[in-house]
């Protein structure tokens, strides 16, 4: 009797066994078992492909980045309506390429692994101006780390980075957002009255004939927070560069499920939680200038659709010359129907997104019914977008592995 | 999903034969511990900030806004960013999600020199304050804060000593458990008083509590034994606490000790205690006798968080998504699942519950696994802190949710557990647990390594 239910567990326990080998997919109403799995050929090309878009995307971030180094030398030797207004524009041009690598953040690769990742260090929002420099109201004039000789003699690298969120999240410091703060200024007054910020270019006249006070030393902080944004734009792209004992080179090498899970994570919490939800719905709900994502410069609309074309680039492989196997290529070779429902939703939000009314701030304003519904829009495009990827990531019954990949930064 | 139903029934109904189990222990809604609002997908770090998974269209807004009120950090008045100012004049930090990252449990300080952020420690007096709370000390009130806005001192520092305990299972196996002392390196308002009672609160993770909102009450009431007539050595009992929002008494789920009614009155509680924002529940905060330059600040508007906003932060805190089930199948697991009853584990670690109507219908009707009574419990004197609240006594504390622990360490890249992270794994809080446990870890102790192993499997998994 004993023998008999041993070898009939035993057989149980090898089919429970072999069911779970084969992927732990919950949708069985569409497909089920092995015909889930990543063709591991195709796989690797996806992987290998995905490696060289990061690679060119933080290279023309960097190359982005160190036209506006150049644009703020030219600033600080010779604040004018000229040099203030071409800073401006390297800054906006800047974004461009920058708001596309967003779609690499959320599986804690280079971008935002703990600890080391200088996502908060570049990227971070809101910001609390403050900790900067000067605002407006009552004892507005002596904020922020500029104004605060006595207590930060030295405007330095490190002491940026050790303060920057010293208190976690907002206590925003550097980055592109420190930056835009330090060319636009505040932009909290009436949307409908007064566009973007305002910063006089004299906030940088050092000869007693400037506004504001500290001059030199806002001078000093525009420049390290662009030279430290350019370090860790170099650390990026470094990372992803081929042919080096780096991060690329392991994530090349992971399994193609284990690969594919992380650049699918990445596509589903950025349409989903922090596009859609945390940028758009949030600041929609709020209807709140300190919830636009780029307010002192009003180019939010830009973020936005970046932030979907960067989506769209790793979905279908391509990103200026780099063109290759996407995941389209990897959903279609096993449902084509799925593969085309993304493509559509995803072409759908970028258009949503390019049709968001300018500025951003405006759109919001509890006062714009109109514009609200643009926006609301761009919110219902995400969520469809955001479903359809998430269909794709149960169908391949994916979790992120135990560990994310060893990257010795030394090495 | 429907063969591996099928399955499942097969396996258990073979299981049934083999052993004297009376039903099934393997069910597959188990899955899925949240019901419909479980989170299907995991994704890694980000596995509790998911909104559950049924989220209805019209609350999209309030969790997305709720959310950013969660995640983002409360700003001193006054200030440009109106709807965030207010913060202080004390608090324990400037955001929900510095104690609270990525929806998860806060870590304790590493070691003795560690700063506290998501651990602190409540205070209270001899005595009964308000409605049969704490009594607040005078001066420190019911909470220490460490920090303060900007022209002002905060309340002092405080420390920990950490003490190793050797033990050994009963196969010679042996294990080392850290015990903590707390108390104060600084005081900046005044020395604490002999007979304050001091009791730590390490933030626990967010996810299901609207889901544990929603057992129903009656159902919580006939889990409870308060007099252990069936004799099995548990009495658990209701904490009956004060609510602000209702004025009267209500059952406590929330809080290591259960001293929070609702998701509503623990998200007040925490804005007030933890950040210093005054919200529609809790409109002011606490200035003790010697902190007069904290009488005197300016606040951030009355209340500090509009009610539209503590709304939206409340259905947020009630939608976020308990992820599934890990290493389903798993063989190890359901070992390990046969384990956790025969130690008796369930007696207080309720597995399932069906929750009733609930106004946010997502979590209307499901059927969960959260592995909690929601009960007070003697936990015996190793853990006791000695500080009643409301009607838990000094030994007692309320059962915690299991469900997700096994996710602490991928998401909040520590495995801290119990009231303030002193047990370093799982094994070493079960190791912990005494008083009405006492014959549970016995018997834990008692069981050989693979037994022990297939245990802990199977608490990941959950």
């Amino acid at each position: 009797m004993k023998m008999n239910k041993f070898v009939v567990l035993s057989v149980v326990a090898a089919f429970s066994l072999a069911l779970t080998a084969c992927g732990d997919d919950s949708s069985d109403e569409t497909n089920s078992g092995p015909s889930n799995s990543i063709e591991a050929t195709l796989g690797q090309s996806v992987l290998n492909n995905y490696a060289d878009i990061v690679y060119a995307s933080y290279s023309d971030s960097l190359t982005a980045a160190e036209a506006m180094d150049v644009a703020i030398d030219a600033l600080i030797a010779d604040p004018t309506p000229d040099t203030m207004n071409a800073a401006r524009e390297a800054w906006l041009a800047s974004r461009e390429p920058y708001l596309q690598t967003e779609v690499y953040r959320f599986y804690e690769g280079p971008i935002d692994m703990e600890p080391g990742g200088p996502e908060g260090l570049l990227n971070a929002w809101p910001m609390d101006e403050a900790w900067v420099d000067y605002v407006r109201g009552d004892g507005g004039e002596s904020q922020g780390i500029i104004n605060k000789p006595d207590l930060y003699p030295e405007i330095t690298a490190d002491l940026l980075e050790s303060l920057n969120e010293a208190e976690k999240d907002d206590n925003i410091a550097t980055g592109y957002h420190a930056i835009e703060f330090l060319l636009w200024g505040q932009d909290d007054e009436d949307p409908f009255v007064s566009g973007a910020g305002k910063r006089p270019f004299t906030d940088y006249i050092a000869d007693g004939s400037g506004t504001a006070s500290n001059q030199t030393r806002r001078a000093q902080y525009l420049k390290v927070v662009s030279t430290m944004l350019i370090g860790h734009l170099t650390g990026l792209k470094a990372a992803w560069a081929p042919n080096a004992n780096n991060y690329r080179a392991s994530f090349v090498a992971q399994t193609p499920t284990a690969g594919v899970a992380k650049i699918m994570t990445g596509m589903i919490v950025l349409a989903g939680f922090e596009t859609g939800g945390e940028r758009v719905q949030a600041a929609l709900a709020s209807g709140g200038q300190e919830d636009e994502h780029s307010c002192f410069s009003d180019n939010t609309h830009r973020d936005m659709i970046q932030d979907v074309q960067g989506i769209q680039n790793v979905f279908l492989g391509t990103y200026g010359a780099v063109s290759g196997p996407g995941i389209k290529d990897l959903v279609a070779a096993n449902d084509p129907a799925l593969a085309a429902r993304i493509e559509t939703a995803i072409a759908d939000a970028l258009s949503a997104a390019n049709r968001l009314p300018i500025p951003f701030d405006q759109a919001i304003a509890s006062s714009n019914a109109e514009g609200r519904a643009i926006v609301e829009n761009l919110v219902t495009q995400l969520r469809v977008a955001n479903d359809a990827l998430r269909d794709a990531f149960v169908f391949y019954g994916f979790e992120i592995p135990e560990d994310t990949l060893a990257f010795d930064e030394g090495a | 999903m429907r063969k591996r139903f099928i399955f499942s029934l097969i396996f258990c109904f073979l299981l049934g034969c083999a052993s004297d189990t009376p039903e099934p222990l393997v069910d597959e809604s188990q899955r899925y511990p949240g019901g419909d609002t479980t989170n299907p997908i995991l994704l890694g770090v980000n596995a509790f900030i998911q909104p559950v998974d049924n989220l209805k269209q019209e609350h999209e807004e309030a969790f997305y806004s709720g959310n950013s009120f969660f995640t983002q950090a409360w700003v001193m008045s006054p200030a440009s960013t109106t709807d965030r100012d207010g913060l202080g004049p004390f608090f324990n930090a400037r955001a929900c999600s510095s104690c609270h990252p990525k929806d998860g449990r806060g870590a304790p300080p590493e070691d003795e020199d560690g700063d506290f952020v998501a651990l602190l420690l409540r205070l209270s007096v001899p005595g009964e304050g308000p409605h049969g709370a704490p009594k607040p000390h005078p001066v420190y009130g019911d909470q220490f804060q460490p920090s303060a806005i900007v022209d002002l001192i905060g309340e002092g520092i405080p420390s920990v000593q950490y003490e190793e305990i050797a033990g050994e299972y009963d196969d010679g196996t042996p294990y080392s458990l850290l015990k903590p002392t707390y108390g104060f390196k600084e005081l900046n308002y005044g020395p604490i008083g002999d007979d304050t009672m001091i009791s730590p609160r390490i933030a626990p993770q967010v996810i299901g509590m609207g889901l544990l909102d929603a057992i129903p009450t009656e159902r919580l009431q006939a889990l409870e034994d308060p007099n252990d007539t069936d004799g099995d050595q548990i009495s658990g009992r209701l904490n009956m606490v004060w609510d602000d929002t209702e004025q009267a008494l209500a059952p406590g789920r929330f809080g290591w000790k259960g001293d929070a009614s609702t998701v509503r009155q623990q998200v007040a509680g925490a804005f007030a205690g933890d950040i210093g924002i005054t919200s529609p529940v809790i409109p002011t905060t606490h200035c003790g006798e010697n902190q007069d330059e904290c009488a005197s600040i300016e606040d951030g508007g009355s209340p500090e968080i509009s009610e539209r906003f503590f709304d939206f932060v409340v259905v947020y805190t009630s939608l976020v998504a308990v992820p599934y089930r890990r290493n389903w199948g798993d063989a190890d697991v359901e070992s390990g699942q046969a384990v956790f009853h025969q130690l008796g584990c369930d007696g207080c670690h309720t597995p399932r519950h069906v929750t009733g109507d609930h106004a946010l219908e997502e979590l209307s009707n499901q059927v969960i696994w959260p592995y909690t009574d929601l009960l007070l419990h003697d936990m015996g004197e190793g853990l006791a802190d000695g500080r009643p609240v409301f009607l838990a006594n000094g030994r007692e504390w309320k059962t915690p949710p299991l469900w997700s622990l096994g996710l602490i360490p991928k998401v909040n890249k520590h495995s801290r557990y119990l009231h303030d992270g002193r047990a370093r794994n799982l094994a070493e809080a079960i190791l912990w647990h005494g008083g009405e446990a006492e014959a549970s870890q016995k018997a834990f102790k008692s069981l050989s390594a693979e037994k022990r192993q297939q245990l802990l499997r199977f608490l990941e998994s959950i």
